[in-house]
């Protein structure tokens, strides 16, 4: 079994595990008012503490979430509403065409029900936004801007975007700017103070912590309406008991991986870049997808001429081997990557991508595993996909 | 054998691909995704191509331990199936478009891409026999029996297709599911066509061929006795929804006897003259043995759970002509005869082709 999708999720690290299970064991809501109660809260501010120093925002920065579907959806949605709350006119947003679903999706919400417009950057050959587009449209538009939302990078192709010079586009126009950063921490530095963004979504199960807790860290002086209502914890901008275990486990998750970002950092670009150079050899015709260099040191993804993902992707599960086309539709049917279009790709190229992504636990047998089933499927995928053309 | 499971969502499929793995083979289960927008496609119990049948086939594979996957057929089922039923209709035909689902999705793209991906078979939840010599028969459940259905199956085709439920009554399937811990064991039968939400055959024509007024003309007496707003939505055989202005001179019930496109008119006429007793049928498939050059006396079937006649077949250079021992009232063209051999141990699929008059 060789696990090359960690950008969907990654293993949780034993001392995350461990801390989830700990406190999971203990009894107490953190919003109850005797002793139980108070050691859950203070179990949920140290963890705010240590996320908020390993991500360098302050503590009453960090709002925990039930991860990062909501975190996105806080930020785009919320500071939508807050903003035009203030200034009717504010009813315009900017984001990208490479967004993920969270984010894409909450625009397109705003967009038919809540009559917002958007303001859309595109994305070059590499998936890469260009600050000079924002400027752009800032300059046009800043005085009816509510927000502009960019990820810091990008979880199908990897490209990492260039969020400080395009924060410090927003910061000149006085525009909040969110960034979905939940492929980006523990892979590249984050630092959320230095970075200047005033939003940031970041979630626990690509780091090594449990699934269905995150948190945005949104800088104090921007507002955002609440999604969800009810006992107003959370800085009265997200309700619902703390998941204490929960929140434990991704505070020790985050602080380990941004610990060890550096080396786990050189370590899987290694591997990746083995892999990428492998997979070069054994399918020549392969185009390599995203930034070469501006990239997650896990992320490889390919498109493979002739073949569609979804059969490949079935060929290699057949062989233990587990990676991703990119999104499906609810039914389960694989869709061409709407990055890949919006990096110029055509539907065939869309429709043959691959994505392979190295992590923690990744190692060189993983790789081998994947080289020596690749070529056959790959030959098989190709068969199969000649049958599509006309009858 | 490396073999694909089209597994629908309903209790057969499932219960066939279960059945698959407890025989020894390599089982992937497959969902195909028929609809292109699955909310206008029939919910759950009724249909085969919604969201839900997704999901209950997804569960089933998980229960028999098999990796699973949905392809998206959509776009040929869309070209070979729905496209073909409304021009079948508009042509002034009766077309069949579970038999041509079989013959251009199930065991043809679906077939051709699971062999190119290196599988043996296609595995289905269909209810007829395919034993190891080869021949097509029906199911013991006469009232379940689909080999209708798969008598358009070429003798490639069903080289590389396995049915495992042919000798096992509906009921019987339903207690196994049950005892697999299936939860489709006691899910309804799909019935009707799948990519007509409502039921409302006539009014989905309608809103892919416009509606054109014209005549409903008595075949006796030359006299328009009706109108109607498209040709194309009678079946021959058909008597209600007629709405004729007058009666028969003799006061009995009229038929549609025909469907005139050209003219947009649809004939009526007594019982007596539906009868038929000579079918000309084109594109013929012949499994049941070699490839006769004499006539061959068998029983033919005109129309899924249609009435079984005695009839002597004949293969001709452009098709299939049969002589009927008996008439046979309702013979539509654009539906399938389909020649079995009489046999204690199921009745033997021969052959089949697609009536033209």
């Amino acid at each position: 079994m060789a696990y090359l999708d960690h950008a969907a999720t990654t293993p949780m690290l034993d001392e995350a595990l461990e801390a989830y299970v700990a406190t999971a064991r203990e009894v107490g809501n953190a919003s109850s008012l005797h002793a139980s109660g108070r050691r859950a809260r203070r179990r949920v501010e140290e963890s705010r503490e240590r996320v908020a120093a390993a991500l360098g925002a302050r503590p009453s920065e960090v709002i925990f979430t039930g991860g990062g579907t909501e975190s996105d959806n806080l930020a785009v949605k919320g500071i939508f509403w807050a903003r035009r709350a203030g200034d009717a006119r504010r009813t315009r947003v900017v984001s990208s065409a490479v967004e993920h679903h969270a984010v894409l999706d909450a625009v397109d919400w705003l967009t038919g029900h809540e009559g917002a417009e958007v303001g859309w950057l595109a994305a070059d050959a590499a998936g890469r936004l260009g600050p000079d587009q924002l400027r752009a449209e800032l300059a046009a538009h800043a005085d009816r801007v509510a927000l502009v939302t960019a990820m810091w990078a990008n979880n199908e192709v990897g490209t990492v975007q260039p969020v400080v010079e395009l924060a410090a586009v927003a910061a000149e126009h006085g525009v909040p700017f969110h960034t979905d950063a939940i492929q980006a921490v523990g892979q590249v530095p984050v630092d959320f103070a230095a970075s200047g963004v005033a939003a940031l979504t970041v979630t626990g199960h690509k780091l090594g912590g449990p699934t269905g807790v995150g948190a945005l860290l949104l800088a104090r002086d921007v507002p955002a309406t609440p999604l969800l209502h009810g006992g107003g914890q959370e800085r009265d901008v997200r309700s619902g008991t703390l998941d204490t275990a929960g929140i434990v486990a991704f505070a020790v998750a985050v602080e380990a991986a941004v610990k060890g970002q550096q080396e786990y950092a050189a370590r899987v670009a290694a591997l990746r870049d083995d892999l990428v150079e492998r997979v070069r050899r054994a399918v020549p015709e392969v185009i390599f997808n995203g930034d070469p260099t501006d990239r997650l040191p896990g992320n490889a993804h390919f498109s493979f001429p002739g073949c569609e993902g979804d059969a490949l992707l079935l060929l290699l599960d057949a062989q233990g081997i587990a990676c991703s086309t990119g999104s499906a539709c609810s039914a389960g049917v694989a869709q061409p990557s709407h990055v890949l279009l919006a990096m110029g790709a055509d539907d065939d190229r869309a429709r043959s991508s691959l994505r392979f992504s190295l992590g923690h636990t990744s190692t060189p047998a993983d790789v081998d595993a994947l080289i020596a089933a690749l070529p056959a499927a790959v030959d098989r995928a190709r068969r199969a996909a000649a049958l599509r053309t006309p009858r | 054998m490396r073999v694909l499971a089209a597994m629908s969502g309903g209790v057969d499929s499932a219960v066939a691909a279960a059945r698959a793995v407890e025989a020894g083979h390599d089982v992937t289960g497959v969902h195909l995704a028929l609809a292109r927008n699955p909310q206008t496609y029939r919910t759950g119990a009724r249909g085969c191509c919604t969201l839900e049948d997704s999901r209950d086939a997804r569960r089933a594979a998980d229960v028999i331990g098999i990796p699973f996957y949905v392809w998206d057929m959509a776009d040929r089922f869309h070209e070979d199936v729905v496209d073909d039923f409304v021009a079948e209709y508009a042509a002034g035909r009766t077309p069949n478009p579970c038999l041509r689902c079989n013959e251009k999705i199930k065991f043809a793209a679906v077939l051709d891409r699971a062999v190119a991906l290196g599988f043996d078979a296609v595995v289905t939840g269909h209810h007829a026999r395919l034993g190891p010599d080869g021949l097509l028969r029906r199911s013991v459940d006469e009232a379940k029996d689909q080999s209708y259905v798969l008598a358009v199956l070429t003798r490639q085709q069903l080289d590389r297709s396995v049915f495992p439920l042919g000798d096992s009554t509906k009921a019987q399937v339903r207690d196994e599911a049950a005892r697999r811990g299936l939860a489709v064991a006691d899910k309804p039968d799909s019935h009707d066509i799948c990519f007509i939400a409502d039921g409302d055959t006539r009014g989905f024509l309608a809103g892919r061929l416009g509606e054109t007024p014209g005549d409903v003309v008595d075949a006796t007496t030359g006299a328009v006795v009706g109108s109607h707003t498209g040709a194309y939505a009678y079946t021959v055989g058909q008597r209600r929804g007629l709405h004729l202005d007058r009666p028969a001179p003799d006061g009995r019930p009229r038929y549609v006897l025909s469907i005139t496109p050209k003219t947009n008119t649809v004939t009526v006429g007594p019982a007596e003259a539906l009868e038929v007793s000579r079918v000309r049928a084109q594109r013929p498939v012949w499994t049941g043995g070699p490839r006769p050059d004499a006539p061959v006396e068998c029983e033919v079937q005109l129309r899924a759970h249609g009435d079984v006649v005695p009839a002597t077949v004949e293969l001709t250079a452009d098709g299939l002509r049969a002589e009927l021992r008996r008439p046979v009232r309702g013979v539509a063209a654009g539906q399938a005869i389909v020649a079995y051999r009489p046999d204690p141990a199921g009745d033997v699929v021969l052959g089949s082709a697609t009536i033209t008059g």
